[in-house]
């Protein structure tokens, strides 16, 4: 008798702990099935963003349309740094995200199965040029370019001034390198440099892995009519690179020893402090000089321009600045029928309503869509302009790098060797050329 | 105090209790080991299930065969990597023991504030390692700087300041352990051998060392898997930077470690999702080998007190 009152005290207590244990783990679960409930009737939407800058201003705008249409949308940010593990990880949920970033050829290769094609949707009729989208073979649109930026030479007009020129003194590279050299000619007498550091610490290296690169990738992908992403690349125009390169880093606020640990932050803050006239990199970068209080710099927008990255190629007078984007939505095309609705009708609302597009023209800057709102900022006025006068606009072609942050690092290692430690520029163009190979081959 | 020891090992002996619960043991074992299944177990078979296939997400994966284990073998950067975690992991197992197990000797010969030294040695293993990372990072480009160079520009720097980094967050813990294991060996042995007239030396090689040799097992057990899973240092000190190039026209990152080799290749593309997972059973089997080949090794020499 005793015997089975504990054996039965011991069991109760068993199967208490495990019903407890079974509970914790149902609450996640219950919320999980609760949205799917939820997606039968309705349909819901399940947003992985990768913008953390940009994370607060998509929860409200979903809070918002929860309230006017009583659809759910859930937005979860996860760092670019972690979007692909974090996207992979979500994916193979029963509750996968709708909505999420396609940025470039990489990661079409790796998501296309999982892309629906958006070729005829209600998103895509409300685009006002396809410029910015991700294709397949076969006209697919795996992914819809939502914004775009732009990246150039942030230029300091009242500096410039200052040391005798104006902007429209510079028109090709001849006449950049003739106005940075001389700068640094009168450096100490100007208080200034000419360029601000480039720094080369991984955080922000990809402005001379990615953007600087662009250039050589670019022309040599127009001359060569380079659709998709190639195999092999030849590096036709590095030695436009490497005039550039050594532009910036002869000519600049730091000696080229420092570049391993200079960061982009500081070499943001060396032109907000003006110690700096030129400043490469894009249009994002509005907000930090101009408008954030915390950072300070609080810059006169006047002042400001951005003009194109010269590397002395022929008919480059005739180029703009660089405008693509990373910013791509794809939706799941695994998602159930009821909540792709719920998604494509959402994304509509974003770049219809004046919510919507409010929140975009703050958020993100221009939107190639027909009812975008203005931006104010001044880089984008900047790209429109070159355009209105008929300049070519230098495509983002650094999407189409095999495995690009390998890649990018590998370039980097290079640059670093070469402009630091007495390196070869001959590996600069190793790293370029056969690193691509091998990337491809990896990929 | 033996009485008292009796009576208990009696209630716990007594067959009112005894019986159920080995009547009862599987339920009893079934929480814990249905957790060791669901975490461990499972995903360990699903694995191994994957480095036999291509996939993008689990869900979806489609089974090739062995395609994914040849390519592993012909990457050039894998076996690289191997090699090169392979001369880290000798470094460090033999600068980690030899330091910990001074420092620890050193500590137990009635030093003033052996404690405070104690508390201080054992902190740095309190901190993680991608911190750790950046931080030894701007500490070393801090140091090159004066002599015009910096951690990224030779492969032999990546390496050394790993090797740095790594003491500096392991000697503490292996001192730890030490330090139980020199003060739990018997004194009676010691002060036979103080009448004897050994000196200090020999008392080391023949007393001492012998009867830690537990310590000394647990402590390279322990060295040597972190050394061959190190991870997040490497990640945050180097990245597995500079690059050398091959006559073959290809690319390698020298100072990449195994299990950053693996995470680099899972997420270059949907392709070689499979093949960072055939890698990473390998690189388990390698390390699981090594481990079992160096605690039985290490176990012989063992003296039973």
């Amino acid at each position: 008798m005793k015997k089975k009152l504990v054996s039965t005290l011991l069991l109760g207590a068993l199967s208490v702990s495990l019903l407890a244990g079974c509970g914790g783990n149902g609450g996640s679960g219950d919320g999980g099935s609760d949205d799917g409930g939820k997606s039968d009737a309705k349909g819901s939407v399940y947003y992985l963003n990768f913008k953390p800058e940009a994370d607060q201003a998509w929860q409200d705008l979903a809070k918002k349309y929860t309230e006017e249409t009583g659809v759910e949308v859930k937005v979860v940010t996860a760092a670019s740094g972690e979007y692909e593990s974090t996207l992979t990880t979500e994916m193979g949920k029963s509750s996968a995200p709708t909505l999420f970033q396609v940025g470039n050829d990489q990661a079409v290769n790796t998501w296309k199965n999982y892309c629906l094609d958006l070729a005829d949707t209600d998103i895509v009729k409300e685009l006002s040029t396809d410029e910015f989208n991700l294709t397949g073979d076969n006209g697919e649109i795996y992914a819809v370019g939502y914004c775009y930026e732009a990246f150039g030479i942030i230029t300091n007009k009242k500096l410039l001034k200052e040391a005798g020129y104006e902007v429209s003194d510079i028109t090709d590279f001849a006449s950049l390198k003739k106005v940075a050299e001389d700068i640094t000619a009168r450096k100490d007498e100007l208080g200034f440099s000419a360029f601000t550091s480039a720094g080369l610490e991984s955080s922000s290296s990809w402005r001379f892995s990615g953007h600087l690169a662009n250039m050589p990738m670019f022309y040599e992908f127009r001359d060569d009519g380079v659709t998709k992403q190639p195999a092999t690349v030849t590096g036709a125009y590095l030695d436009n690179f490497k005039d550039v390169w050594d532009l910036y880093i002869n000519n600049a606020t730091c000696t080229p020893v420092e570049l391993a640990t200079k960061t982009g932050d500081e070499s943001e803050a060396e032109f907000g402090q003006e110690q700096a006239v030129f400043f490469q990199n894009g249009s994002w970068e509005y907000a930090n000089l101009v408008t954030d209080e915390t950072k300070g710099f609080m810059m006169n927008a006047d002042d400001l321009t951005m003009i194109p990255i010269y590397c002395g190629v022929e008919g480059e007078e005739n180029a703009g600045l660089c405008c693509g984007t990373e910013n791509c939505w794809a939706v799941n095309s695994q998602a159930s029928e009821a909540d792709i609705q719920a998604t494509l009708d959402f994304i509509k609302w974003v770049v219809t309503s004046d919510e919507g597009t409010t929140m975009m023209a703050e958020q993100f800057g221009p939107i190639p869509f027909k009812n975008a709102k203005e931006p104010e900022n001044v880089f984008f006025k900047a790209a429109d302009q070159y355009i209105e006068d008929g300049k070519y606009v230098v495509s983002w072609a650094f999407n189409y790098t095999p495995n690009v942050d390998d890649w990018r690092a590998t370039v980097v290692s290079a640059m670093l060797q070469y402009s630091s430690n007495g390196g070869s520029w001959d590996n600069v163009v190793k790293a370029y050329v056969d690193g691509w190979a091998t990337q491809y081959a990896a990929q | 105090m033996k009485r008292r020891k009796k009576t208990s090992a009696v209630a716990v002996n007594s067959r009112l209790i005894s019986r159920p619960i080995r009547r009862c043991f599987p339920i009893f074992m079934l929480p814990t080991f249905a957790a060791f299944c669901i975490g461990f177990i499972w995903p360990f078979a699903q694995g191994m299930y994957l480095s036999f296939c291509n996939f993008t997400i689990p869900k979806d994966a489609e089974f090739i065969g062995i395609g994914n284990y040849v390519k592993a073998f012909a990457d050039a950067g894998f076996r690289y990597s191997f090699l090169y975690t392979a001369a880290f992991a000798v470094v460090s197992i033999l600068a980690i023991n030899i330091f910990a197990f001074t420092i620890a000797y050193l500590l137990t010969q009635n030093i003033k504030g052996a404690n405070l030294f104690r508390t201080v040695f054992f902190m740095p293993n309190l901190i993680g390692g991608i911190v750790l990372g950046y931080i030894w990072s701007m500490i070393f480009d801090g140091i090159l700087k004066k002599y015009g160079t910096f951690l990224l520009a030779e492969t032999s720097y990546g390496f050394w300041g790993l090797i740095i980094l790594m003491c500096w967050q392991q000697i503490g813990y292996m001192m730890i352990i030490y330090i139980a294991g020199l003060q739990s060996v018997p004194e009676d042995m010691m002060e036979a051998a103080k009448i004897d007239g050994a000196n200090k030396w020999q008392t080391l090689i023949r007393i001492t060392i012998p009867n830690v040799m537990s310590s000394i097992t647990i402590c390279i057990f322990l060295t040597l898997t972190n050394s061959f899973k190190l991870f997040d240092q490497n990640l945050a000190l180097t990245g597995g930077m500079p690059v050398a190039f091959t006559d073959a026209g290809t690319t390698i990152n020298t100072t990449e470690m195994l299990a950053l080799n693996i995470y680099k290749t899972f997420y270059t593309s949907a392709n070689t999702r499979g093949l960072a997972q055939a890698k990473a059973v390998m690189f388990f089997v390698l390390v699981a080998v090594l481990a079992i080949a160096q605690l039985r090794f290490t176990r012989e020499k063992e003296v039973q007190q």
